[in-house]
């Protein structure tokens, strides 16, 4: 079969073509009134005496949407230069972004320490699935920004207050999986144990780890989505770093440029979080 | 007490006043082979499983060279019906997890040589290293088989180990069980559902009897009978059919089956 006609092949070329198409429309919707502003075909003098008159040429405050060409060198801008810190209102967006992946890192990680040891004894003691049952249900479908001002007030700092948020969010769908795929570990594989008299330890390591690890990473999976929705909005709140406050910075300052660069930022990020559970998922999978 | 595994007065009772089976006891002498045959339904698995120690039994005792069996053990290894491999180990990684689990102190040159040896004992050194999924049932049955013979248990329980596999398959593992139990005078108990598997195997076949409702009340199930195997030890699934007595006690076991194990 040649290489074009297969599928991988086709759906890429549709992507970028999509990809294309949609840039043109923002082409087209952004135009006319930007084009104006273009500083295309001007000297640097020309610039320079345009930006002393206040009147920036490539300036994302000039009025109306950015156009495709102040989008791409704000991009550029950032891109190559992602870790400056001109002050607390002024950093490159990969500093921004450490802040940001460092709370989840955090905050999944310590929901991983609860979530993972509760989710074991749930899992095997039916006695504690019924007594934890009802604190989970209720627990669970609370918005994690709820916790908010729970949170600042007796924590008393907001960046603490954001790993919480996120440790809040990230435990219940780790603790729910995790439970349940204890739960069901094959009655066969644990009779196998018995009858070689593996201790408790041993057999939570290489018995029953192994056999819920699928459902165990898909809830960590899951987690991690959510904790990546979350923390924007959770940064938006407590503000000072972050990619969530760089976006709600950027949009005080009205550069939408910068807002979509961000907006795109977390999407990108978000996707590879994904693509590396994606990963470890299939890594501990095992076909019966 | 006699015997090497003394069986006394075993019973399970789920609903009060109907045991599934009650008074079930026989014995069990070092390197014999005992079949138990029966339908569905009647209690084997549930006396294999308290044999293993995995189940409790409602009544009776179990000893094993007169000390009581109350949990599972490395002496009495176990052949699960639907081979119980864990699916994210390799064949090697299946047997050393049980050799390890036997001899915590060895070691791992000495694990693998072990394995090596069990997993060549099954006519399997060519897959040693494919996980599970990737070998057929027969030979997923056969890794089940060396994992129990691999931590050299003083006995051995099969639960119907062969009931998933095809005829073909069938007979060549029941070949090579027979010749592996021979060779290490292992001590078997095995359920069964086919009577010519039990006749090829067993010293003694134990014919159990389903529980049934007769005209003079509940009747629990149990031991209805047990038989001798009258067939030279030395015999074969091929030439099994010419032999002497063969047919005779095929034509006993099937009428019992069919007649008296089960109330119509």
């Amino acid at each position: 079969m040649p290489a074009w006609r297969s599928l991988n092949f086709r759906a890429g070329l549709l992507s970028v073509l999509i990809l294309l198409l949609l840039l043109g429309v923002w082409s087209i919707a952004a135009g006319p009134t930007a084009s104006a502003n273009s500083s295309a075909g001007m000297t640097p003098e020309q610039i320079e005496y345009a930006k002393m008159m206040g009147k920036d040429p490539g300036s994302a405050k000039a009025s109306g949407f950015p156009t495709l060409g102040q989008m791409g060198s704000t991009v550029w801008g950032h891109l190559s230069h992602p870790f400056y810190d001109n002050g607390p209102n002024d950093k490159g967006f990969a500093i921004q972004l450490a802040y940001s992946l460092g709370r989840v890192g955090l905050g999944f990680g310590l929901a991983m320490l609860v979530a993972i040891p509760l989710g074991f004894v749930i899992g095997m003691s039916p006695l504690m699935r019924k007594a934890l049952d009802p604190f989970i249900q209720v627990l669970k479908p609370i918005s994690p920004l709820a916790w908010m001002p729970l949170a600042l007030y007796t924590i008393k700092d907001s960046s603490i207050s954001g790993v919480f948020v996120i440790f809040i969010c990230s435990v219940w769908p780790m603790l729910v999986n995790t439970a349940f795929g204890v739960a069901s570990v094959k009655r066969e594989w644990l009779n196998v144990a018995s009858t070689l008299e593996v201790g408790p330890v041993r057999k939570a390591f290489l018995v029953i780890l192994p056999a819920a690890a699928p459902t165990i990473l898909t809830g960590m999976r899951i987690s991690m989505g959510i904790a990546w929705l979350v923390i924007v909005a959770a940064e938006m709140l407590v503000g000072g770093t972050g990619i969530g406050y760089f976006v709600w910075n950027e949009w005080n300052n009205l550069s939408l440029t910068n807002v979509i660069f961000a907006i795109v930022v977390i999407g990108v990020v978000g996707m590879l979080l994904d693509l590396a559970f994606a990963q470890l998922q299939k890594a501990v999978t095992y076909v019966e | 007490m006699e015997g090497f595994l003394t069986i006394e007065g075993l019973g399970k009772t789920y609903v009060p006043g109907k045991p599934v089976f009650a008074d079930v006891s026989f014995t069990l002498e070092r390197g014999e082979f005992v079949c138990i045959i029966g339908h569905s339904g009647c209690g084997k698995t549930t006396i294999l499983n308290v044999l293993a120690g995995l189940d409790s039994a409602s009544s009776g005792y179990v000893f094993m060279e007169n000390r009581q069996v109350s949990g599972p053990s490395l002496e009495r290894g176990v052949v699960f019906q639907s081979h119980a491999l864990m699916p994210w180990l390799t064949v090697r990684q299946n047997i050393a997890f049980a050799v390890v689990s036997r001899w915590p102190d060895w070691p791992r040159a000495q694990v693998q040589a072990h394995v090596e040896k069990f997993v060549a004992m099954v006519g399997l050194s060519a897959a040693i290293d494919q996980k599970p999924s990737q070998l057929s049932g027969g030979m997923k049955q056969r890794v089940g088989i060396a994992r129990a013979f691999a931590i050299q248990p003083k006995m051995l329980l099969l639960d119907e180990p062969f009931g998933a596999l095809d005829a073909l398959t069938r007979g060549s593992i029941q070949d090579e069980l027979l010749g592996i139990v021979r060779e290490t005078q292992q001590s078997v108990f095995m359920i069964t559902h086919d009577v010519d598997e039990a006749i090829l195997l067993a010293d003694r076949i134990l014919l159990m009897r389903n529980s049934s409702e007769t005209g003079a009340g509940y009747l629990p199930g149990g031991i209805a009978e047990v038989l001798t195997n009258p067939l030279p030890r030395q015999r074969a699934r091929a030439s099994l059919h010419r032999l002497e007595g063969y047919y005779a006690l095929r034509n006993h076991i099937v009428d019992f089956l069919v007649t008296r194990a089960k109330a119509h």
